[in-house]
């Protein structure tokens, strides 16, 4: 601390300078900031508790194998969500099959052959363009191109394709930042022991970037199952009082059902269940799909940061 | 390439010291004025460019067969590019460029019908940063193997030993092959990529300033490993240590520029240099 101090020169000596410079006006400044910070995350929280508390409050007495197994009704308290949940698990099951293996491969493809010029800079920007599309407009697409031009009608596949358009560009853009983060040396040793560009990417970089793919995956699969525009658009919203049973059959899901239930009457029969409380408890179900998913995508995110050490 | 992994193990030790002789590439012709030995590694009047940057400027040198040729001069002068047209290395570079000709025996290695995957299997070559896998130490010897279709357990153990024990390696991991290969330390890293480029029996060995990232008690270990390997190897290393060079070597190109200023037997590049400019860079006045 026998430095000299940086600060003002006149005056006071220079141990006392340092600390006194530390305490200067900045220092107003700098617990401000926090202090804006600190509450705008605060606000952040305390919104998402809110209603989360609400929701807790209003669905968690409903929940039960009951209400899970159950299909939809007339009446609220017998009213289940067996048909959208079973929905919603073949959407997400056929948007993953979908979109990871066209994904991958048009990212692997722009990241590791294509040649780098105006060519793929012009697909790189409209990639990412078409991530911030509105949902919606993926919904008349799939409308226009699925379910009329290719007859597939209201149907699980038309409805999962829909999704795989909507989720492609984050898949590619975040597999294409996986198989970044794989280190330039990796790729050089393996073509130097003259391995093919193929057996490199197979054998090297695909299985060090595999975590951070199916990471993004997961957390754009996650997205795509809380989407209700799309799905609307292409006629999901409807009333299922059946289990689809295979790609062609009518469907609906999770976000749409819950949709359903909260535009419903306030009526509150004997028990005191509305259709209003059976919303809240398919959110709680919604919400722990979303949670367990990003629990994996985390997971597996941690489990490739080991590997890599 | 015929299938070179067929024959037993003690050809494989023996075959890359007999293979210079003939295989049917290397012509008569390739006695050029220089060294005593046959030079199957030579370049003529090498260009290469990347985009407008002009970054060797026509070099003619033939690098004697089983031997150490050292490549000095400062950073950016055209060594390590030089070096890398050997196995194709600069193709990864975009916007790069490469006139006149590399040849490995009567080979012209930039030719249009070359199979790269066929040239880097005969060239290889160790990088500055040691650069393992992020595989076991077994898997990282054995990888070259395999990509080139050596499936047998029997085979692959029997590559991943002798490879390792060329590499003077084997006796500090053999133990522990399952291992990752990040545990070893930094030398005993660079000493198993060395293990991992013999593993696929080259003929020639570039070594991009193999030493730099090491401390001295590793560098050492790595000149002994080259004295050994330059009885069965062409050794080609650029290096920025001119002792090292002075140690190992027994031929020295000095580059300057892109260009190739002097090339000569290394005692006579140190000693009595012919060229004022390397004079001055080998007695340490710049660079």
């Amino acid at each position: 601390m026998s430095e000299p101090s940086i600060g003002p020169q006149v005056g006071a000596p220079p141990a006392t300078d340092i600390q006194g410079n530390a305490r200067g006006r900045g220092w107003i400044k700098e617990l401000g900031f926090e202090a804006i910070a600190l509450a705008t995350v605060c606000a952040a929280l305390l919104m998402l508790g809110v209603l989360l508390v609400d929701i807790v409050l209003d669905g968690w007495p409903r929940l039960g194998m009951d209400f899970l197994k159950s299909l939809p009704s007339r009446k609220a308290e017998q009213a289940g969500i067996w048909p959208a949940f079973v929905g919603s698990l073949y959407l997400m099951v056929i948007t993953a099959c979908v979109s990871f293996p066209l994904g991958v491969a048009a990212a692997i493809y722009l990241e590791e052959y294509a040649p780098r010029g105006w060519l793929s800079r012009f697909i790189e920007l409209n990639i990412s363009n078409l991530a911030g599309v509105p949902s919606i407009v993926y919904g008349l697409l799939g409308l226009a191109v699925f379910v009329r031009a290719f007859q597939l009608e209201r149907s699980l596949i038309a409805g999962g394709l829909t999704l795989s358009l909507l989720v492609l560009p984050v898949v590619i853009m975040s597999s294409r930042e996986a198989l970044r983060a794989v280190p330039p040396y990796v790729r050089d040793a393996s073509l130097a022991l003259g391995a093919t560009k193929w057996q490199t990417v197979r054998r090297q970089v695909l299985p060090l970037s595999l975590p951070g793919i199916m990471t993004g995956t997961i957390l754009a699969l996650s997205r795509a199952i809380g989407e209700t525009a799309p799905i609307v658009m292409i006629g999901a919203f409807g009333y299922i009082s059946t289990v689809p049973t295979g790609l062609k059959s009518p469907f609906t899901a999770l976000p749409i059902q819950i949709y359903n239930w909260v535009s419903r009457p306030h009526r509150a029969a004997d028990t005191g269940i509305t259709f209003q409380t059976n919303a809240a408890a398919g959110i709680l179900v919604l919400l722990a799909m979303l949670l367990t998913l990003n629990a994996v995508a985390i997971w597996l995110r941690n489990r490739a940061q080991r590997r890599l050490k | 390439m015929t299938a070179p992994y067929q024959e037993p193990i003690a050809d494989y030790l023996s075959a890359t010291t007999q293979r210079p002789v003939d295989d049917g590439l290397n012509g008569a012709g390739a006695e050029v004025a220089g060294p005593p030995t046959g030079c199957r590694v030579r370049s003529e009047d090498l260009h290469v460019y990347y985009g407008p940057v002009h970054a060797l400027k026509g070099v003619t040198m033939a690098i004697p067969d089983r031997d150490i040729t050292a490549l000095i001069g400062p950073s950016g002068c055209g060594k390590s590019t030089f070096l890398r047209c050997f196995n194709r290395m600069n193709d990864v570079i975009p916007d790069v460029r490469v006139e006149g000709r590399a040849l490995l025996g009567e080979t012209d290695i930039n030719g249009p019908r070359i199979d790269v995957v066929a040239l880097r299997k005969r060239v290889g070559m160790v990088f500055q940063q040691p650069n393992p896998f992020p595989m076991s130490i077994y898997d990282n010897v054995a990888y070259g193997p395999r990509i080139h279709g050596i499936r047998r357990r029997s085979r692959l153990n029997e590559i991943v030993e002798v490879s390792l024990r060329r590499a003077a390696l084997w006796e500090e991991v053999k133990d522990k092959l399952r291992k990752s290969a990040f545990d070893l330390s930094g030398g005993q890293q660079q000493r198993l990529c060395i293990a991992r480029t013999l593993a696929v029996k080259p003929e020639v060995i570039l070594m991009d300033e193999p030493c730099s990232a090491l401390d001295p008690q590793s560098t050492f270990r790595i000149e002994d490993l080259m004295g050994e390997l330059k009885e069965s190897y062409t050794v080609i290393i650029v290096t920025h240590n001119m002792q090292q060079a002075a140690r190992v070597s027994s031929m020295t190109g000095f580059f300057l520029m892109g260009e190739l200023v002097e090339f000569d037997a290394t005692r006579k590049v140190f000693q009595s240099p012919a060229d004022e400019r390397t004079e001055k860079y080998v007695s340490g006045r710049f660079g």
